[in-house]
């Protein structure tokens, strides 16, 4: 219960902060400066006249051809994902947002995101139902269509679980003086579970607490999972946003009986930056997280107590020129860097490093004949060592495909 | 515009045919320890494929029946790639070399290899106070199944029990009696009940069923038809790993090849190879053997080297250096032997071992 006080103590700290910061700012729409805390509602939506419920969605596909040491299993097709979303304004004030997602066919399908928003203020917004936990920048702005890349990135999806969303509650507000805007996002919601230490994948996998699907009805551990987000933003030098999620991940009481002798937690940090410049055009993403789990001493070091990775996208429209009926055809060069360490430490036994990390590096050509539609090409060369720093494997993958809002 | 559309469905025809030149390249054969013998037919092929999966990708969660005392939580874990074992997932067994205590120290079950660790909220084993231990580490799993289909008749014309050849070294085969779910060899030479055990530490199993058994109940916790119980509980569980599976794992562990020589014509590795025959290690750590009649053509009458005294070879040593250091008993003449080469013969005599 002290944890709990603690947590409400802070939120309401938050609130006297941001309600502080209310009376310098303007009385401007928060939407107005977009930001990725806005990428959920920042999506191109069909409306009807006088029709309150407005529908949208994307869907993305892609051929696949990977060359592992010299072995391939050949050339695969993937229907990867078809996400529908439906909002709606319920009444002034009050609107609602979900997200259904397909993956694979009908193989995972999921409620992303359900939501309902009360606005009292542009710095003070109630959000309740099946958030997504904002850690980094790519768990709420994941829309195949916005990225030049097939693959998401590793560390957003190997280490930090996007997309990652919970039932829980919360409140996000930005405010505004003259070319810079902060953002604040803070909820409460279900956590991890023991799966994240106890997963086939033989590592620390916090993804796997997705494939919990009582996740939305029960929190395994009982104790609130705190995930808040600060981010600022500049209308010229772009968004930097500084993220932390952490909980417990065990129970160490199931029926009033003792199960486990301590409690374990999951820790998480991360950065993101996007900015751009403006003279050439070229953009820049990124997201860094480190993680911090708590493992017991007597189980296996397999399973690391930290773990580091990050991305760096830079992309570069090299042409934009009308292509057939498209006027703002756009054609783009980018390229991506992944790195991912799945256990960082030493072995107790030798004291040398462990390995299990990634290193990839992926080229990518993308055009875009409409802002809503992408097709790229992309080739990614993926280093991969054991937990054993043997030899790396080598992974060489061509992709060809789309993604587009419709 | 059209610049634009050739430009694209000019990369898309490279990235399609292209793509074979721009993959990484196969690693040498000798690089790799994980491949199947030469000759394997198609169904035995599959059965090969079926058995790497299982050794390979089966990792136990609780869920599946890890523990909840445990080593490893797969079989790969501790044999990475097919290969030795690293010292974080070290096997610990202890023994007793007090004459005044009982000769034969183990847990009620008879075990005397401890689980170190442990699934959430339980303890793991350790080791009995005062009582001597050894940190092993796990053996490459290449080559078994040659070693399996050699004649016991092979092995027990190596063996020199009364020392008769005066070279210093006995060689004895060990002796046990097989647990009942074990097929006898057809070529077997018993001595009434007990057959010779040739695989794990100490040839402490019969064949590679028999180790496999083992292995999945005292290193991962998991049960199976042929030992159900439980090494926690002490009590026959259900079966956490299914019989077609562990039979997969032992015909992938009977199939995959020897480990290939490397640099043969390097001097220094010619130069080792003739320091091995010459202090003696070649006296127990035989250099060449034969198989007999296989069911698995690949494995008939087949000649290999595997520089094995079926003994040895426990994985206390991180080092070949420390290894031969440790050698003691019969061994102590060719380790003083080693010792008194020079700097460079040292070195060669490494180098060969390297090479294997």
């Amino acid at each position: 219960m002290c944890m709990v006080r603690k947590i409400y103590a802070a939120l309401a700290l938050m609130n006297i902060y941001v309600l502080t910061l209310s009376s310098q700012t303007s009385d401007r729409d928060s939407i107005k400066e977009s930001m990725n805390m806005d990428a959920v509602y920042d999506r191109p939506f069909l409306t009807f006249d006088k029709f309150p419920v407005n529908l949208g969605g994307y869907l993305e596909a892609n051929s696949i051809y990977s060359i592992e040491d010299g072995l391939s299993e050949g050339l695969s097709f993937q229907a990867r994902r078809l996400t529908l979303f439906v909002s709606a304004s319920i009444s002034k004030r009050i609107k609602f947002l979900t997200e259904l997602e397909f993956e694979n066919g009908t193989e995972e399908i999921a409620i992303e995101f359900a939501s309902m928003d009360i606005a009292l203020h542009p710095l003070l917004n109630l959000r309740g139902g099946i958030v997504l936990n904002p850690i980094g920048s790519f768990n709420q702005n994941h829309d195949g269509p916005k990225w030049e890349f097939v693959e998401r990135p590793d560390v957003s999806t190997n280490l930090l679980p996007a997309t990652f969303s919970n039932a829980g509650f919360g409140i996000y507000g930005k405010a505004y003086k003259e070319a810079w805007t902060l953002g604040y996002e803070a909820y409460l919601t279900n956590g991890f579970d023991t799966s994240i230490i106890d997963k086939e994948g033989e590592r620390t996998f916090l993804a796997s607490v997705k494939e919990n699907s009582s996740r939305f009805e029960e929190n395994f551990s009982g104790n609130a999972l705190l995930n808040g987000k600060l981010a600022i933003k500049h209308r010229k030098l772009g968004e930097l946003g500084i993220s932390y999620m952490g909980g417990a991940y065990n129970r160490k009481e199931v029926d009033g009986l003792q199960v486990d002798t301590q409690s374990g937690r999951v820790d998480v940090l991360a950065l993101d930056l996007n900015t751009a410049i403006k003279k050439t055009g070229t953009r820049f993403i990124g997201e860094m997280a480190y993680i911090w789990v708590d493992v017991p001493d007597t189980f296996t070091q397999q399973f690391g107590d930290r773990q580091v990775g990050f991305f760096v996208d830079i992309v570069q429209p090299v042409l934009k020129t009308e292509v057939l009926d498209w006027e703002n055809a756009v054609l783009n060069l980018s390229l991506r860097t992944d790195y991912v360490d799945y256990n960082i430490g030493r072995f107790a036994q030798t004291n040398t490093n462990v390995g299990d990390d990634l290193f990839a590096i992926t080229p990518a050509i993308s055009f875009r004949p409409a802002p809503q539609t992408v097709l790229r090409i992309n080739y990614r060369y993926q280093w991969q060592q054991d937990i054993l720093n043997n030899p790396a494997s080598r992974t060489a993958t061509w992709y060809f495909g789309f993604s587009t809002y419709f | 515009m059209s610049k634009i559309i050739h430009f694209f469905i000019g990369l898309s025809l490279i990235a399609l045919f292209g793509c074979e030149n721009l993959g990484p390249e196969e690693p040498m054969e000798f690089e790799l320890l994980d491949g199947p013998l030469d000759g394997l037919s198609l169904s035995e092929q599959q059965l090969f494929l079926a058995g790497d999966i299982a050794f390979n990708d089966d990792v136990f969660t609780v869920e599946k029946g890890l523990g909840p005392l445990f080593v490893g939580t797969s079989c790969a874990s501790c044999h990475s790639g097919d290969g030795k074992g690293h010292p974080f997932n070290q096997l610990i067994r202890f023994g007793n070399n007090d004459l005044n205590l009982p000769s034969m120290l183990s847990f009620g079950d008879g075990r005397n290899q401890i689980q170190n660790k442990a699934i959430p909220g339980f303890e793991p084993e350790t080791v009995p106070e005062g009582f001597p231990f050894s940190i092993l580490v796990a053996p490459a799993v290449t080559g078994l199944g040659l070693l399996d289909a050699v004649p016991d008749a092979n092995i027990l014309a190596l063996a020199d029990p009364s020392d008769a050849n005066q070279d210093g070294i006995s060689g004895r085969p060990h002796y046990n009696i097989p647990p009942e779910f074990t097929k006898i060899r057809n070529n077997s030479v018993p001595q009434g009940n007990n057959y010779i055990f040739r695989f794990g530490k100490k040839a402490g199993s019969y064949d590679l069923l028999h180790q496999s058994v083992s292995a999945y109940n005292q290193d991962i916790g998991i049960t199976s038809l042929y030992d159900p119980i439980d090494p926690f509980s002490g009590l026959e569980e259900d079966l956490e790993i299914s019989t077609q599976t562990l039979n997969d794992v032992v015909f992938y562990l009977k199939t995959l090849k020897a480990p290939i020589p490397r640099n043969q014509t390097d001097p220094d590795v010619i130069a080792g190879k003739e320091l091995f025959e010459s202090v003696q290690c070649a006296v127990c750590h035989t250099p060449t053997l034969t198989t007999g009649f296989s069911p698995i053509e690949s494995l008939s009458f087949k000649e290999f080297h595997p520089y094995s005294d079926l003994l040895l070879h426990d994985g206390r040593a991180s080092s070949i250096e420390e290894a031969i250091e440790l050698h003691g008993g019969e061994a102590d003449n060719s380790k003083a032997q080693y010792l008194s080469l020079t700097p460079k013969e040292k070195s060669q005599l490494i180098k060969f071992i390297n090479s294997l």
